[in-house]
């Protein structure tokens, strides 16, 4: 099996599973217990948030909150500005968030709030002209994806953090860093970022477990009301050994960064020029730059992703389209169509997402099969004419 | 990941009859570049047989495994036969497909219809329910699914929901706006065909009885009894209970919620049970 899909979920690393089995069979107390038993637990409480404040570089430890995903640090982070200042109704976002966000604001419409959603070009990148011109002295919250989940594509986060807090200093920042976590450096203070969220999953550590860090000049109403955990901002008794599995997935995460921006980003651009340069009907729907380094985002057309993605699973080979079919939603990918992908591209885009446990092997398995598959794909379209028209242009 | 059939499987993997046919009788297609899903599909037609039939297919899985098949089950039919293909048999042919999925075996049988129009056919037995004048209307303007493609997946497939329209024929899918009008559409074909299939009183009975043997006397098996249909008068069904059924406290409860209930959903919601 060739796992080409790390941006929906990835493996978690054995050296993550080892640091965590201890606190399920061992230290298995309450770390808010007042007995001799639950130090080691307290501890190791303490200890991760210090291993997210450094991961993140936070400037206290009291600024990082635990949660059980992704989606729960957001919600946290959206609904707990917005619930402690009701005054305020403006909201404004991007049209290409994560779902788990967008949701989120479309609910928050329906309830009274006005929420302005920034398009972007046709490479995937922001614009801030709109987004400059969008913020007023009612706007709450700006929320903004640090990497887009679907293309890779890097928002400049602290370009965008000038420019909110030149134009209205009270409003707030939430930062979607899910994607962006264990890919490329994280520094809240440096981009003067009020909130961000992670999620564990996406860097070697196991489902179910996520981090959030608000600032200490950012109050929240908090979501989960309940007990005094996480300084009253999150109720539930701790997950300690998610937590402990997470903080060793930052550090392992933090420790090959380097290998990250280097050797992965190598085989991905392996990956994405063998393709595109071995099939015709291949085009990359990004720019080039401005992304983290192990996704790429190519669309293959007049075929479907779906069937493109069937064959490859036959090989063993794991990656996601953006296609209506395989969503179940019969809409392509939002994201594809904010950046004005054409209709002969977007239902046949394959999202190939590499990790640090990525081979040169199994790319060179990828490039040499893509190739065998897409054409016995577009053997089969209703677009000979436009197929071979494509191919004359490509190949002079 | 998609629940398919191992056969959906061997036609995505292996689809027969791909191609086109260049000097082809009769030619139809469906769907588009935009839904991401078109087919079509091209007929040899001699002596009213279809002698060939070759497809090209831009979709997914489901799709190039609906069109596969649906070329298989037309070479050597005559075209009346042909004519009584139903989405619903290309799904039954694949071994069944999600319900999410249903919609490409839709598309087949709107590619058929349309080469069968365009081979000059005048057949109008999916129409009878039809009004004419809505029937090129578009409801759902996303994906341009017309009236007609709705009220046959209805009529085929015995949908009752919006939801189910949805997964059938798109419409409803992206926006949303046009799901008032599908439950409109649903609501008209429901009423129509409660006022145009009255049953006579011999067909109803034979229905009745019917449902009793196939669907709930083997139910009433498993657990040791059995059921059989006494009388009819109106709406009140008069029926005796056998075996374990007939000593069982619970059979009220059996009556009730199941025999009446299942009788209710096929047939009309006045239907009284009764035991004697």
């Amino acid at each position: 099996m060739i796992y080409l899909d790390n941006n929906a979920t990835t493996k978690v690393d054995e050296k993550v599973l080892e640091a965590m089995m201890p606190y399920f069979k061992e230290e298995y107390a309450n770390p808010s217990s007042i007995y001799n038993f639950s130090k080691k637990a307290s501890n190791a409480l303490k200890e991760s948030r210090g291993v997210l404040k450094d991961f993140l570089n936070a400037k206290d430890e009291k600024e990082i909150i635990f949660t059980s995903c992704g989606s729960e640090s957001a919600n946290t982070a959206i609904k707990g500005v917005l619930n402690y200042n009701k005054a305020k109704k403006h909201i404004i976002t991007t049209k290409v968030e994560h779902p788990c966000v967008l949701n989120l604001y479309q609910t928050l419409e329906k309830q009274g709030y006005k929420v302005d959603y920034i398009g972007v070009n046709s490479n995937g990148d922001l614009d801030l002209e709109q987004l400059e011109a969008a913020i007023n002295s009612d706007t709450a919250l700006v929320s903004v994806m640090w990497a887009n989940n679907e293309t890779g594509v890097i928002f400049p986060i602290k370009k965008i953090s000038e420019i909110i807090k030149s134009k209205n200093p009270e409003t707030k920042f939430f930062v979607d860093a899910v994607q962006a976590a264990g890919k490329i450096p994280l520094d809240v203070q440096d981009m003067g970022i009020d909130m961000l969220g992670i999620s564990g999953h996406k860097f070697h550590a196991p489902k179910g477990v996520g981090a959030l860090y608000v600032n200490s000049k950012t109050l929240i109403t908090p979501l989960i009301v309940g007990g005094h955990q996480e300084r009253g901002k999150r109720a539930g008794t701790e997950n300690v050994p998610y937590i402990v599995g997470m903080a060793k997935a930052a550090e392992l995460a933090q420790d090959a960064l380097k290998y990250e921006t280097t050797e992965v980003k190598r085989l991905r651009d392996k990956l994405e020029t063998t393709l595109l340069k071995r099939i015709y009907n291949a085009r990359l729907n990004t720019g080039v730059s401005n992304r983290v380094p192990n996704t790429t985002n190519i669309g293959f057309e007049y075929v479907e992703g779906e069937l493109i993605l069937l064959h490859m699973s036959d090989l063993g080979i794991c990656a996601s389209s953006g296609s209506a079919c395989t969503s179940g939603s019969l809409e392509p990918s939002h994201v594809l169509r904010a950046m004005n992908v054409p209709f002969t591209a977007i239902h046949g885009s394959i999202r190939f997402s590499l990790s640090r446990f990525t081979t040169e092997k199994e790319i060179d398995y990828v490039c040499e099969k893509m190739p065998q598959i897409i054409e016995k794909i577009t053997a089969i379209s209703p677009y000979q004419d436009e197929l071979a028209a494509l191919k004359a242009l490509k190949t002079k | 990941m998609w629940d398919y059939s191992e056969k959906v499987m061997d036609h995505y993997r292996n689809p027969r009859n791909v191609g086109k046919i260049d000097n082809a009788d009769a030619v139809g297609s469906a769907g588009s570049l935009a839904c991401g899903d078109q087919l079509k599909i091209y007929l040899k037609i001699e002596n009213n047989v279809v002698t060939d039939a070759k497809f090209q297919t831009f979709g997914c899985g489901s799709a190039v495994a609906s069109s596969s098949i649906l070329t298989e089950m037309i070479i050597g039919k005559t075209l009346d036969e042909v004519r009584k293909i139903t989405n619903k048999d290309i799904a039954d042919q694949l071994g069944g497909l999600p319900p999410e999925k249903m919609h490409c075996s839709v598309m087949g049988y709107e590619a058929l219809e349309d080469a069968l129009k365009g081979y000059g056919d005048d057949y109008q037995d999916l129409d009878d329910l039809r009004e004419p004048e809505k029937a090129e209307k578009i409801v759902c303007t996303c994906f341009g699914v017309t009236e007609n493609v709705i009220w046959d997946a209805i009529k085929q497939n015995g949908l009752k929901t919006v939801e189910e329209v949805t997964n059938y024929t798109k419409a409803g899918g992206a926006c949303g706006k046009c799901k008032g009008l599908i439950k409109d559409i649903i609501d008209t074909y429901y009423a129509k065909e409660k006022t145009e299939n009255q049953l006579s009183p011999t067909q109803r009975i034979l229905k009745i009885n019917n449902i009793i043997e196939t669907q709930i006397s083997p139910e009433l098996q498993k657990d040791g009894g059995d059921i059989n249909l006494v009388d009819i008068q109106g709406n009140k069904v008069y029926v005796k209970l056998h075996g374990k059924c007939s000593s069982c406290k619970n059979a009220t409860l059996t009556i009730k919620r199941f025999v009446e209930q299942t009788l209710r959903t096929a047939m009309d919601e006045d239907i009284e049970v009764i035991e004697i």
